[in-house]
C-alpha cells in the first residue's frame, strides 16, 4: 500500500553508521557521490560499490532495503541504458554487434546504468540510517554559513522538517481516502487516462483540504508555543563529531583516492 | 444478509519488520436485522475487522461470507460481483466529513449513486439522493444545492452517511460514528440510526468507544483485544464481569457501574442495562 513509501524510510536500528554525525554523513555522500562520477572506468565503478556494501555492512540494514530502493528508479535507469545504447555517437574503429548496436555504446550504456544505481543506493543508505529529524539538523548546521549573507537557512530547515514530517501522515490519510471512495463505488484503475484523471478528484480535493487543515492548525499550534523563528532558538540534540567521523571520513578519503588512481591506471 | 467470518487472520506489513498481527483467528456471525456492537481498545483490530466486510481489506487467511458473496482468501474475485457487494455494505469510515469533495451537498451524496447505478435516470437519481438527504434528517430544499464544506461538523457527517446509504445497503457498517460530537449531536446520530435500522438497513454494525452507546443501543457485542474477540453476546453478557472489562482496558456502561453498586448494597438487581429497564427496575423496588 501507499505506507511503503521506501525512499526516506528509516530503518530503525543502533549501528556504526546510525551512529555517525549526519552533518558527516551528508559530506561523506557528496564524497560517494563524487567519487561515482570521478570514476572513468569500471574499477572506479567497483572500487565504489566495495565502498557502499561495506558501509552497507556497518549499517546493520539488510542488503535487501537498499536494493529496493533501486526499484523506485528502474523505469528510469532503463531509459538510460537504452537511450545510451541506441544513440551512441559511433566512432572509427568501434567493433557493431547488430544495426546500431556497438560493443562500445553498450559499454557505455552499462557504465552509465551502474553509476546511477550506485548513485541510488548510496543515498538510500543515508536516508535509512538517519532520521529525517536528523538529517534536517544536520543540514541546517552545514548551510549555517549561508545566513551571513541572509539566506533563511532555520526557515528552510524549518519548512523541510514540517514537509518529511506529513508525507508519512499524508500517505495514510490518501490511503484512507482512496478506500472511503472505493466503499461509495469510487474505481481508480480501470478506464482511460482522461477517466483515470477525472477518478483523482474524489481523491485530491479531500486530501488537499485535509493538508490545509492541517497547515492551519499547525500554524496555530506554533503561533501558541510562541515560536518567532531562528532567533535566540538553542538546539535540545546538540550536533557532535567523535573519534567515529573521523574513522569514516579517513575511510571515505582512502575511496576517493583510490578511484583516482585506478582512472589514471595506476593500481 | 448474514456475515459469517471463521478464523480469520491478517497481518500487516507481511514479511517485513513492520508486520503487525491485526487479527487473530477472528470468527463469528452477524445475523440479519442485528445491531452489533464492536468495541475494544485502541489498535485492536475493529477497523481492520469491519474493512473485511466489503474486501476494502483483502483475506488473507481464512472464511468470510458476507451473504452471498464468498470473500474467502480461497475464493475468486469477480470485479462485478464486488462493485455490487460493496453497494450492498455501506460503509461509513471514521470522520467521514474528510471525504467529502464535491462542491454542492447533492452532487457528493450522488457520487456513490452513480458509480453504483450508472443506467439509472437523473429523476431516479435525484429521487434516492433526495430520500437519503431526509433520512439523515436534512431539508434536501435547504441543503442540497450548499456546499459541503460550509456545513458544520455534524452537519457534514449527515451528508457523509447520507453519501453511504444513498445506494439502500443492506449492512450499514459505522467506525465510531459519533467521535468528535457534541452530546445532542451524538444522541441525534444514534437516533438516526434507529431510525435507519428501522426502516431502511436490515444489519447496522457499529464500532465504538462509547460504552453507554453500545449498551443501550446494540443487541450483540463482541470484544476485541489484540486481534481475538475475546468476548461475544448481549451487552448484559459482556458487561457482566467488571474485573474482567478493566483488565481489557474498557469501560462499564454507566447504567452497569449503576447497578453494580446497588448489587454491593443489597439491592437484588438484574436488568438489561439500558437506560428503560433500569427505570424500570428502580421502580420495582420503590414499589417494593
Ligand atoms: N495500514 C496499516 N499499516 C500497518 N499497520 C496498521 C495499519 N492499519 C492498522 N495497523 C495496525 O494494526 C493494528 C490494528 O489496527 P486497527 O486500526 O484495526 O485498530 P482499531 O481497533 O480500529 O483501533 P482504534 O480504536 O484506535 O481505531 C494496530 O496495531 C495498528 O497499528
Ligand atoms: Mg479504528
Amino acid at each position: 500500500m501507499l505506507r511503503d513509501l521506501t525512499f526516506g524510510q528509516y530503518y530503525p536500528t543502533t549501528s556504526f553508521v546510525h551512529k555517525l554525525d549526519p552533518r558527516t554523513k551528508l559530506l561523506l555522500l557528496i564524497a560517494y557521490i563524487t567519487a561515482v562520477f570521478v570514476a572513468g572506468n569500471f574499477y572506479g565503478l567497483a572500487a565504489s560499490l566495495l565502498f557502499l556494501l561495506i558501509a552497507v555492512a556497518f549499517s546493520a540494514v539488510p542488503l535487501w532495503s537498499v536494493l529496493k530502493s533501486v526499484k523506485s528508479i528502474l523505469f528510469l535507469v532503463l531509459f538510460t541504458f537504452l537511450l545510451n545504447l541506441f544513440f551512441y555517437a559511433k566512432k572509427e574503429g568501434d567493433t557493431t554487434l547488430f544495426w546500431v548496436i556497438t560493443k562500445e555504446g553498450l559499454i557505455s550504456a552499462l557504465f552509465l546504468a551502474s553509476r546511477l544505481i550506485l548513485l541510488v543506493m548510496g543515498s538510500s543508505v543515508l536516508t535509512l540510517t538517519t532520521t529525517p529529524v536528523s538529517l534536517t539538523d544536520g543540514i541546517e548546521s552545514l548551510l549555517k554559513p549561508l545566513s551571513y549573507i541572509k539566506f533563511p537557512v532555520h526557515e528552510l530547515a524549518l519548512i523541510m522538517s514540517i514537509a518529511l514530517r506529513f508525507i508519512p501522515t499524508l500517505a495514510e490519510e490518501t490511503d484512507r481516502i482512496i478506500r472511503a471512495q472505493k466503499a461509495r463505488g469510487g474505481d481508480f484503475d480501470s478506464g482511460n487516462v482522461f477517466k483515470r484523471l477525472k477518478a483523482l478528484i474524489p481523491i485530491l480535493i479531500p486530501l488537499l483540504v485535509g493538508a490545509f487543515r492541517r497547515a492551519d492548525e499547525l500554524g496555530n499550534a506554533m503561533d501558541a508555543r510562541c515560536y518567532s523563528g531562528s532567533k535566540n532558538r538553542t538546539k535540545y540534540k546538540k550536533l557532535k563529531f567523535t573519534f567515529r567521523d573521523l574513522i569514516a571520513a579517513l575511510f571515505t578519503a582512502a575511496l576517493i583516492a583510490g578511484v583516482i588512481l585506478l582512472n589514471n591506471g595506476a593500481i | 444478509m448474514q456475515i459469517v467470518a471463521e478464523k480469520l487472520n491478517f497481518v500487516y506489513n507481511k514479511k517485513t519488520k513492520f508486520s503487525v498481527k491485526a487479527l487473530d483467528e477472528v470468527s463469528l456471525t452477524i445475523e440479519e436485522g442485528d445491531f452489533f456492537g464492536i468495541i475494544g481498545h485502541t489498535g485492536s483490530g475493529k477497523s481492520t475487522f469491519i474493512q473485511h466486510l466489503n474486501a476494502l481489506v483483502p483475506v488473507q487467511e481464512g472464511i468470510l461470507k458476507v451473504g452471498e458473496y464468498d470473500l474467502s482468501s480461497t475464493a475468486k474475485k469477480d470485479k462485478k460481483a464486488l462493485k455490487k457487494l460493496r453497494s450492498k455494505v455501506g460503509m461509513v469510515f471514521q470522520y467521514p466529513e474528510y471525504q467529502l469533495f464535491e462542491d454542492t451537498v447533492f452532487k457528493d451524496v450522488a457520487f456513490g449513486y452513480s458509480n453504483f447505478f450508472p443506467e439509472a435516470t437523473k429523476e431516479e437519481k435525484s429521487k434516492a439522493v433526495c430520500e437519503a438527504l431526509r433520512l439523515v434528517g436534512l431539508d434536501p430544499e435547504e441543503y442540497a444545492e450548499r456546499s459541503p464544506f460550509e456545513l458544520s461538523g455534524g452537519q457534514k457527517r449527515r451528508v457523509a452517511i447520507a453519501g453511504v446509504i444513498v445506494t439502500r445497503p443492506e449492512i450499514l457498517v459505522l467506525d465510531e460514528p459519533v467521535a468528535g460530537l457534541d452530546p445532542k449531536g451524538k444522541r441525534e446520530l444514534m437516533k438516526l440510526l434507529h431510525l435507519l435500522h428501522e426502516k431502511e438497513c436490515k444489519t447496522i454494525i457499529i464500532v465504538s468507544h462509547d460504552m453507554d452507546e453500545v449498551a443501550e443501543n446494540c443487541n450483540k457485542v463482541a470484544v476485541f483485544s489484540e486481534g481475538k474477540i475475546v468476548r461475544m453476546g448481549t451487552p448484559k453478557d459482556v458487561f457482566s464481569d467488571a474485573e474482567e472489562i478493566k483488565r481489557l482496558r474498557l469501560d462499564m456502561p454507566l447504567t452497569g457501574y449503576l447497578g453494580q453498586t446497588l448489587r454491593e448494597n443489597g439491592f437484588s438487581f438484574d436488568f438489561d442495562l439500558t437506560e428503560e429497564d433500569f427505570i424500570k427496575k428502580l421502580q420495582e423496588i420503590k414499589r417494593g
